[in-house]
C-alpha cells in the first residue's frame, strides 16, 4: 500500500503538492471500493441465484433459468429490476432513519470483508483482534434492523425489529463463547494465526481438535444462522406471520439491500466457521511458487466456505421455524450454559495437553466419517423409500 | 420507582395478510407477543351464493356450489345434488354413486394436501408445500381428465354424475394411489415428525371435547378432539357402507388431546384411508349408467329436505325448501369453516401471534366457505 501510494505521488497525477495521506485515503477508498463491488456483492447476487436454485431442487421445482445460462444472469435482472423500481418513503414513517437503515446493515455486511482471510497472502487487513472485529462489526446489522423497524412506522416491521434486536443480542453470547476455545487453544486473535495454527488434514482442524471445539463449531454455526436470521431462525422476516417484518415498507433499491445483505452474511457466516474450525485456507504444500500456493489456497476456502453456504440452503429448504420463546429457550437455556461448560473444558484440556492430543484429531474424524456414512445411508434409504426417480438434471 | 406504563397494541391482521388463506381478518389485540385476544372479522367474501339459488333453479345451481368450497367442490357438488334428489325421490344409479365417491375421495386427499402444505408453510417450512401441491396437482390431472376442471369441477348432476370414468383412468387412479401411499411416507419423514414442528404445533390451541361439540365443530377438527363423528361412518349416505375404512381420531401422543399437532395428524391419517376407500370403490366399480334420467324441468314436489356430507372440512349440510316451482324458495348450506372461526377466539387467548397463524392454519378455514 506504501508502495503504491508513493509511485502514485511520484507519477505527478495528483499535482505536486498533494498531501501523502490524501493520496493513501483516496487509495483505500478506490481499493475497498473495487474489493465491495468486485467481490462482496456480485458474490451476494450470485448466492441469491444458487440459493434459488438449490432451494428449486429441494422443493423439485426448476427455479430461475430464463436469464444467461441456467439463469445465472437472474440476479443481475433483479438487481435492475429493483433500481427501476419507485423509492417509497411512507407519509408517516421517519425519513430520515427510514432512508439510513439499509445503509447501515449493508455497511455490517462489508466491513467483515476486510480481515476476510482468503489465503496466505490475500487479507486486507490482519489485524491482532481479527476475529473480535468480525464479531463486533456483523452485530452492527441489529442497530440497522432496528431502525428499519422504528422508523418504518408500522406495526408488523416494530414487531419484526424488536424481534431481531432480541434475536442478534441474544445469540451474540453463545456464538462469541463458542470463538473462545479456539482462541484459548492458539493463543491468537488473528484470523491468520488460528489458521496457521491449523493442519490441511482434517485431522488437524480445530473441528476434531477435541470434543468441546466439535460441539462449540455447531453451536457457532446455528448461532450465526440465527444472527443472519435464516431459517429455523428467521422470526424478524416470518411472511406467514409478520408480513415481511422489518422490510414490509421498503421498496426498490433499499428493499434489496436487506436481501443483500442476508445473502452475503450466509459467505460471512461460512468464512467464520471455515476459518476457526476447518483449517481456513491450508493447503498441502505442493509447489514454492507463492502465486500457485495462493491460488490453491483461495480455492480450498472457497470451497469449504460455498460448502458451510451450501448447508445453511439445505436447512433453509428443510426445516420450520421456531417460535420466539422457543429461540430464546434454546438460546439461554441451552447454548449459554452449554458453550460455557466448551469453554471450560477446552481451558482444562489445554491445561493437561498445551500442545494438543494427536490421537485425538483421528479419533474425532474417524468419528466423523462414521456419522457421514450413517448419514447418507439414512439418505439413500429415504430416496428408495419414496419411490421417486431422483430427476437430477442440473442443468434445466 | 414506577413500574414501566406498556401498552396493548392493537394489530390488523388482513384482510390482505399473508397468512389468513383468502380473506380472513382478526382484530388483535396484543401485548408484546402474547395476544390478549383475537377477534375474528367474516365478510369479506360473502357473495350471496343462497340467494343466488333462489334465481337459476335447480340444474342451474349446480356450478355455483362449486364456489361455495372451492378447494373441494365434489362435496359441495354432492350435497347439493343430494338435496335435490331426496327432495324429487330420486334414486342415483349404483354405477352414479361410485363415481361420486371415487371423485370426492380425490378431492378428499388433495382439500387434506393443501391444507397440511400451507400449514407447514405457515410454519416456515417451504419444502413441504410444493411437495404437497406436486401431489394434488397429480390428482387436479386425474380429475381433469374425469370432468374437464381443476378446480371448479361441476362434475356431478342431479341424479348422478355429468361423465363415466374415461376408458383407462381406472389404472391410472390406481398407479397414483400406488405412488401416494409411500409419498404420504415421505411427508411424514420431511415434516410430520420433525421436532421443531411437533414443538410448534403441541400444546397449542387445545380445544377440549365439550368446548368442539358445544362451539359445532365439525370433520377433522372434531375428530381431533377426540369425538368419532364421522357422517359416512354415523349416518351413512351414499355407497359409503360399501367400504371398510377407519375413522382417525386424535391421539394427543404429542401433547394435549385436541391440540393443533391432533388435528394436523387426523388429516395425514384421513389421506391414508381415503386412498383406502379409493382402492376398494376402483375394485368394485359397477357396471351400468351414471346418470338418473331427471326432467330438464325440474320441479320437485312441495316440500324441505335436509342433508349431510362429510366434506373435507366436516358435516356440510344443505337445507332447501321447495315450493313446487322450478326455483328453490330457500337454500342454505352449513358448513365447517364458519364454526371453526367461531372458536378462535377463545382459543387466541394467552397465544402468541406466531401461534395465531398456526391455529387458523390448524382449523382448515377457507374463507368463501365461512361466507358463502
Amino acid at each position: 500500500m506504501r508502495t503504491l501510494v508513493q509511485t502514485l505521488l511520484a507519477s505527478g497525477f495528483f499535482g505536486r503538492n498533494t498531501p501523502y495521506d490524501l493520496v493513501a485515503a483516496i487509495a483505500v477508498f478506490v481499493l475497498s471500493a473495487a474489493v465491495f463491488l468486485g467481490v462482496a456483492f456480485p458474490f451476494a447476487g450470485i448466492v441469491s441465484w444458487v440459493e434459488r436454485r438449490v432451494w428449486a431442487r429441494i422443493q423439485s421445482r426448476v427455479g430461475p433459468n430464463r436469464v444467461g445460462p441456467n439463469g445465472f444472469l437472474q440476479w443481475l435482472a433483479d438487481g435492475v429490476k429493483h433500481v427501476c423500481k419507485e423509492d417509497i418513503v411512507p407519509t408517516d414513517a421517519d425519513p430520515v432513519l427510514f432512508k439510513m437503515a439499509p445503509y447501515l446493515v449493508v455497511l455490517a455486511f462489508v466491513l467483515p470483508w476486510a480481515v476476510m482471510p482468503f489465503s496466505s497472502a490475500l487479507i486486507l487487513a490482519d489485524l491482532n483482534v481479527g476475529i473480535l472485529y468480525m464479531t463486533a462489526v456483523t452485530a452492527i446489522t441489529v442497530v440497522g434492523v432496528l431502525m428499519a423497524g422504528w422508523a418504518s412506522n408500522d406495526k408488523w416491521s416494530l414487531i419484526g425489529g424488536i424481534r431481531s434486536a432480541a434475536q442478534i443480542v441474544s445469540y451474540e453470547i453463545p456464538a462469541g463463547l463458542s470463538i473462545f476455545p479456539v482462541v484459548l487453544m492458539t493463543g491468537t486473535l488473528s484470523m491468520q494465526g488460528i489458521i496457521r495454527a491449523q493442519g490441511w488434514a482434517p485431522q488437524h482442524w480445530f473441528l476434531f481438535a477435541n470434543p468441546f471445539t466439535f460441539v462449540a463449531a455447531n453451536i457457532l454455526f446455528i448461532s450465526a444462522l440465527a444472527e443472519g436470521n435464516r431459517t429455523p431462525f428467521d422470526l424478524p422476516e416470518a411472511e406467514s406471520e409478520l408480513v415481511a417484518g422489518f422490510a414490509t415498507e421498503y421498496s426498490g433499491m433499499r428493499y434489496l439491500f436487506f436481501f443483500m445483505a442476508e445473502w452475503g452474511n450466509l459467505f460471512i457466516i461460512g468464512a467464520i466457521i471455515a476459518t476457526l474450525f476447518l483449517g481456513g485456507w491450508q493447503f498441502p504444500r505442493v509447489s514454492n511458487n507463492p502465486v500457485v500456493m495462493n491460488v490453491l489456497e483461495l480455492i480450498t476456502f472457497n470451497v469449504k466456505v460455498l460448502f458451510l453456504v451450501f448447508v445453511s440452503m439445505w436447512v433453509r429448504g428443510t426445516l420450520p421455524r421456531v417460535r420466539i420463546d422457543q429461540l430464546m429457550t434454546l438460546c439461554w437455556k441451552y447454548f449459554v450454559p452449554i458453550a460455557f461448560a466448551n469453554m471450560i473444558g477446552t481451558a482444562i484440556w489445554v491445561a493437561i495437553w498445551p500442545e494438543g492430543n494427536p490421537v485425538a484429531g483421528y479419533i474425532m474424524f474417524a468419528a466423523g466419517i462414521v456419522v457421514a456414512i450413517v448419514f447418507i445411508r439414512r439418505v439413500v434409504f429415504y430416496a428408495k423409500r419414496s419411490q421417486m426417480e431422483l430427476y437430477y438434471y442440473p442443468t434445466i | 420507582m414506577n413500574t414501566l406504563r406498556t401498552e396493548e397494541m392493537t394489530l390488523n391482521m388482513g384482510p390482505q395478510h399473508p397468512s389468513t388463506h383468502g380473506v380472513l381478518r382478526f382484530i388483535v389485540r396484543a401485548d408484546g407477543e402474547v395476544m390478549r385476544e383475537a377477534v375474528p372479522d367474516v365478510g369479506y367474501l360473502h357473495r350471496s351464493i343462497e340467494k343466488i339459488a333462489e334465481k337459476v333453479g335447480y340444474h342451474g345451481f349446480m356450478p355455483y356450489t362449486d364456489r361455495v368450497d372451492y378447494v373441494c367442490a365434489m362435496f359441495t357438488n354432492q350435497g347439493w345434488g343430494m338435496a335435490c334428489e331426496k327432495l324429487a325421490g330420486i334414486e342415483v344409479p349404483r354405477r352414479g354413486e361410485y363415481c361420486r365417491v371415487i371423485a370426492a375421495e380425490f378431492n378428499r386427499i388433495a382439500s387434506h394436501l393443501l391444507s397440511v402444505g400451507t400449514m407447514a408453510m405457515d410454519i416456515g417450512a417451504m419444502t413441504p408445500f410444493t411437495h404437497a401441491i406436486r401431489e394434488r396437482e397429480m390428482i387436479n390431472d386425474l380429475i381433469e381428465e374425469l370432468c374437464g376442471a381443476r378446480l371448479t369441477f361441476n362434475y356431478m348432476r342431479i341424479g348422478g354424475v355429468g361423465f363415466d370414468l374415461p376408458p383407462g383412468w381406472r389404472e391410472k387412479a390406481l398407479a397414483y394411489l400406488d405412488h401416494f401411499d409411500p409419498i404420504l411416507e415421505e411427508y411424514n419423514a420431511l415434516i410430520s415428525y420433525n421436532k421443531i414442528y411437533i414443538e410448534r404445533l403441541a400444546n397449542v390451541g387445545v380445544i377440549a371435547a365439550d368446548d368442539a361439540v358445544n362451539y359445532n365443530l365439525v370433520g377433522p377438527n372434531l375428530r381431533a378432539c377426540g369425538v368419532k363423528w364421522d357422517i359416512r361412518k354415523d349416518i351413512p349416505y351414499s355407497v359409503y357402507p360399501d367400504f371398510e375404512f377407519e375413522v382417525p381420531i386424535g391421539s394427543g401422543q404429542w401433547g394435549t388431546l385436541g391440540d393443533a399437532m391432533d388435528r394436523y395428524m387426523v388429516r395425514i391419517r384421513e389421506m391414508a384411508e381415503s386412498s383406502k376407500i379409493l382402492r376398494q370403490a376402483l375394485k368394485q366399480l359397477p357396471p351400468g349408467s351414471v346418470l338418473a334420467k331427471v326432467p330438464r324441468n325440474f320441479k320437485p314436489p312441495a316440500g324441505e329436505c335436509q342433508i349431510r356430507v362429510e366434506s373435507a372440512r366436516g358435516d356440510m349440510g344443505w337445507y332447501v325448501v321447495s315450493d313446487g316451482t322450478a326455483f328453490p324458495w330457500r337454500v342454505h348450506v352449513r358448513t365447517g369453516s364458519f364454526a371453526a372461526m367461531g372458536i378462535t377466539q377463545k382459543l387466541s387467548r394467552g397465544l402468541m401471534i406466531a401461534d395465531l397463524v398456526t391455529l387458523i392454519a390448524s382449523l382448515d378455514v377457507i374463507a368463501p366457505e365461512i361466507d358463502r
